[in-house]
């Protein structure tokens, strides 16, 4: 099947990207609160001030001169990782796992030497990685360590969790898995897997790669879905008080799981992509008016979760 | 947010817009095609030149037709200038002059121009007089050596005269070299021309014109002669040697002399333009209601060219918001492609997208390697931006050896737009892969060449020229694109999986 038709598209209730901007992010996200979503320093201690885990901030540099510090600010650290403040699609994240001699070990298990992340970290700071080119903050922060749930179902790096919420309320999620073509990067469009997740139990239902449909991790062999995520009711009610902490209408929240802290909100964006539709083989469009007649988003989040497991748990066709 | 608005908007605009329309065509009888009116042109000269101080005098030439056309009304701007107008029995001349005058001085004229009522026949009221020409003993020679050869090759005077302009358009010999010196230019070859004829006895001058086109900001000049026999003059093109005019020259100034000259001042610049005139047309069928004189075509004719321009760039962007939001093709910047079609109109397609694809291409090696030295983001802009500018002077000198001269218009191409072009690909290659930086440029380009095409499309332009009020139309379908929420083209392919059904 090369195509759709406009007619098949909405009939499962796709949403297209005309009809997301002009009808849910245009009119539900003031554009004040994009700086809340858009730096990452902000969204974080937004989360804290909230009571949200988000990964622990080791510290950041905000101007150049401060790049001559990075070895002394990250000497406590055995494993750390320096991003982008407001980076976009996982550019410009350098995850260091240990240390040999003087040097820092990346993921892949390349060194990288002093001067080398140094350098990293001034081209964070002059823009290379942020949206538009602006001049960056970079971040230097706890490393995630996974949990051993997806130990068999990703590559390198860490898989996230993506809930898209409408309103506060939760109305479709999906995990995505690194595999060796994104080169350890849970980016759906350099080749990360993406599995669509039951809201009702956390388990996960289809998975696809470059939109086509996969069953197993080409890297690892295991099988995708039917996995639960652990603490995936605490995850969903982290994901709806994203709405009171942003004011955001419409929004995606990105997770990950830590195996000693649990979830962690690692970040938010405003303008979260439809692939998930794909993922998750479902269309958002009956989900997101379910939403708006159902009159969920004015009570609590504990009530709006409720209604989104109720709502939106998966029925075999 | 509901969508009424936005339709009572624009059924607001389409309504205004048809109305102006309506009134304009029924009413005011503005045609809705070039080749529907009486052929009218507006030719307006600049003239440009750095006065000394001292007193100024500027002596030009006024267009002296031959009875093909006619002039209508003059209008002269002059500034601080006095204006005389001498009549010559084969000239006219304008002289400004001023007792004192510093700096830089800008004088027009402007004038109608449109095919005779009467067409007149060249006759001549006295047979012209024939002063003798002056030469040496050498080239008087060399001269009646090439009318001996002319002569001999001909049987009256209409063949004796396109003999003798072969014989100065072709190949150079001694003769010719020792009356023109090396490497004479048309003029130097007519004035040589009616010397001859002069020494034969035959009355004959040369004649300076423009050639009459739909659209010119720099008018092409054109120079031919007349000789008088048969008690009338008689024209032949210098370069084909034949007699009879083509179309569409207007006969501006006869004899040897330049078309402005400056005394007191240094002469910058002169230029003609010519534009056709839709206006006159509507004159002669009815007098003009107010509104036409506030229309496109009461500005100065460079103005209306401009606009000529300007006016079309809605439609391309109309084209943009439609291969956008409807198709989804990925471009680089919102409006980039508009601009690089309006590049396009001065170096034509192919040679636009040739031109376009090698300047973004180098400059991408450059920027790719200015990423290796790590520098910061403007500084970085800065010096792709140079490089850009670079590139194009390069480019424009390689292509001038090689006689591309197509390719010398690179020129126009907006630095500042390919630079961004050149930084947004790059990034995009590094964060989302060469094919997606690739697609967005193909994109980008492929929207550039629909919106030059369509921009291109001259009646279309004709009519937004005239009509500008069809922008109005243009602006309605845009707002309501803009509220368009339905799949875009490529979404179709993107969520193909939702398409056949079920899934297996």
């Amino acid at each position: 099947m090369m195509l759709a038709t406009r007619r098949q598209l909405a009939e499962a209730g796709v949403l297209g990207i005309n009809r997301r901007n002009a009808r849910f992010t245009l009119p539900c996200n003031p554009r004040k609160y994009y700086p809340r979503v858009d730096d990452k320093e902000q969204t974080k201690q937004l989360a804290q001030e909230a009571g949200i885990a988000v990964p622990p901030l080791y510290g950041v540099l905000h101007i150049e001169r401060q790049v001559r510090d990075l070895a002394r600010q990250v000497a406590p650290y055995a494993d750390f990782v320096i991003k982008p403040a407001q980076g976009s699609g996982g550019n410009g994240i350098v995850v260091i796992t240990g240390r040999t001699g003087s040097g820092y070990r990346l993921v892949n298990g390349v060194t990288l030497d002093e001067r080398e992340l140094a350098h990293h970290a001034s081209n964070v700071l002059s823009g290379m990685y942020s949206l538009g080119g602006q001049p960056d903050k970079a971040l230097i922060e706890y490393r995630v360590q996974f949990d051993p749930v997806f130990a068999g179902i990703s590559y390198q790096g860490v898989p996230d969790i993506r809930i898209i919420n409408y309103l506060g309320v939760p109305v479709m999620a999906m995990i995505r898995l690194p595999t060796q073509r994104s080169r350890g990067r849970a980016n759906l469009h350099q080749g990360a897997i993406g599995a669509g997740v039951d809201l009702a139990t956390g388990t996960t239902l289809h998975a696809v790669q470059d939109n086509a449909m996969v069953t197993m991790h080409p890297d690892t062999g295991n099988a995708i879905t039917g996995i639960t995520i652990p603490y995936w009711d605490q995850i969903l009610a982290l994901a709806a008080r994203c709405y009171e902490l942003t004011g955001l209408g419409y929004q995606g929240a990105d997770f990950v799981l830590d195996s000693e802290r649990g979830p962690l909100l690692l970040e938010l964006n405003a303008r979260p992509g439809l692939n998930i539709q794909i993922a998750n083989h479902a269309g958002l469009l009956p989900r997101l008016r379910q939403v708006e007649r159902s009159g969920a988003h004015v009570r609590g989040y504990e009530q709006r979760v409720g209604f989104a497991k109720r709502a939106f748990a998966h029925k075999e066709a | 947010m509901s969508d009424r608005p936005v339709y009572v908007l624009a059924a607001l605009l389409v309504l205004l817009a048809s109305g102006l329309f309506a009134y304009k065509y029924f009413v005011l009888k503005v045609p809705l095609t070039p080749n529907l009116q009486v052929k009218a042109w507006d030719v307006e000269v600049r003239v440009d030149l750095r006065a000394e101080g001292g007193p100024a005098k500027v002596s030009f030439y006024l267009p002296r037709p031959n009875g093909v056309y006619e002039v209508a009304d003059e209008r002269f701007i002059s500034g601080d200038f006095g204006l005389g107008i001498r009549r010559f029995v084969d000239n006219r001349l304008a002289v400004w002059s001023v007792r004192r005058a510093t700096g830089r001085k800008v004088l027009f004229y402007r004038a109608t121009v449109r095919p005779a009522r009467a067409v007149g026949t060249g006759a001549a009221a006295n047979p012209p007089e024939v002063s003798s020409p002056e030469f040496t003993a050498a080239e008087r020679a060399a001269a009646d050596q090439l009318l001996r050869n002319a002569q001999n090759q001909s049987a009256d005077l209409e063949t004796l005269t396109e003999a003798l302009l072969r014989e100065l358009m072709g190949r150079a010999d001694d003769n010719l070299t020792l009356l023109l010196g090396e490497s004479p230019d048309l003029d130097r070859k007519l004035q040589l021309a009616t010397r001859l004829l002069a020494r034969a006895g035959i009355p004959a001058r040369t004649v300076h014109g423009i050639q009459l086109e739909q659209l010119a900001r720099n008018a092409r000049r054109v120079e031919w002669l007349d000789v008088y026999y048969g008690k009338q003059w008689h024209s032949f093109d210098p370069v084909t040697g034949e007699q009879g005019l083509p179309d569409r020259y207007l006969a501006w100034w006869r004899g040897n002399n330049p078309l402005v000259r400056v005394d007191g001042g240094l002469h910058l610049n002169t230029q003609i333009a010519v534009t056709l005139n839709q206006e006159s047309a509507l004159m002669r069928t009815r007098t003009p209601g107010g509104l036409l004189d506030f229309s496109l075509l009461s500005l100065p004719v460079q103005t209306q060219a401009v606009y000529h321009v300007l006016l079309a760039v809605p439609i391309g962007v109309l084209l943009l918001v439609l291969m956008r939001n409807f198709v989804g093709i990925k471009t680089f910047g919102t409006f980039m492609p508009v601009l690089i079609a309006l590049a396009f109109r001065e170096t034509q397609l192919l040679w636009g997208i040739v031109l376009f694809c090698t300047v973004v291409g180098s400059g991408l090696a450059f920027r790719f390697y200015f990423e290796r030295l790590k520098l910061l983001l403007v500084p970085r802009l800065a010096s792709v931006l140079i490089i850009v500018v670079l590139l194009m002077a390069i480019i424009s000198v390689i292509s001038y050896r090689l006689g591309l001269h197509r390719a010398l218009s690179v020129a126009l191409f907006p630095i500042v737009i390919m630079t961004m072009t050149v930084e947004r690909m790059s990034i995009v290659w590094e964060e989302r892969g060469a094919r997606e930086a690739l697609e967005q440029g193909a994109g980008s380009l492929f929207v550039a060449a629909l919106a030059y095409l369509v921009m291109q499309i001259e009646p279309l332009r004709h009519v937004i020229f005239l009509y500008p009020e069809l922008l109005l139309v243009i602006l309605a379908a845009t707002i309501l694109m803009g509220r368009y929420t339905g799949y875009r083209l490529t979404e179709l392919i993107r969520f193909r999986e939702f398409g056949g059904g079920k899934r297996p």
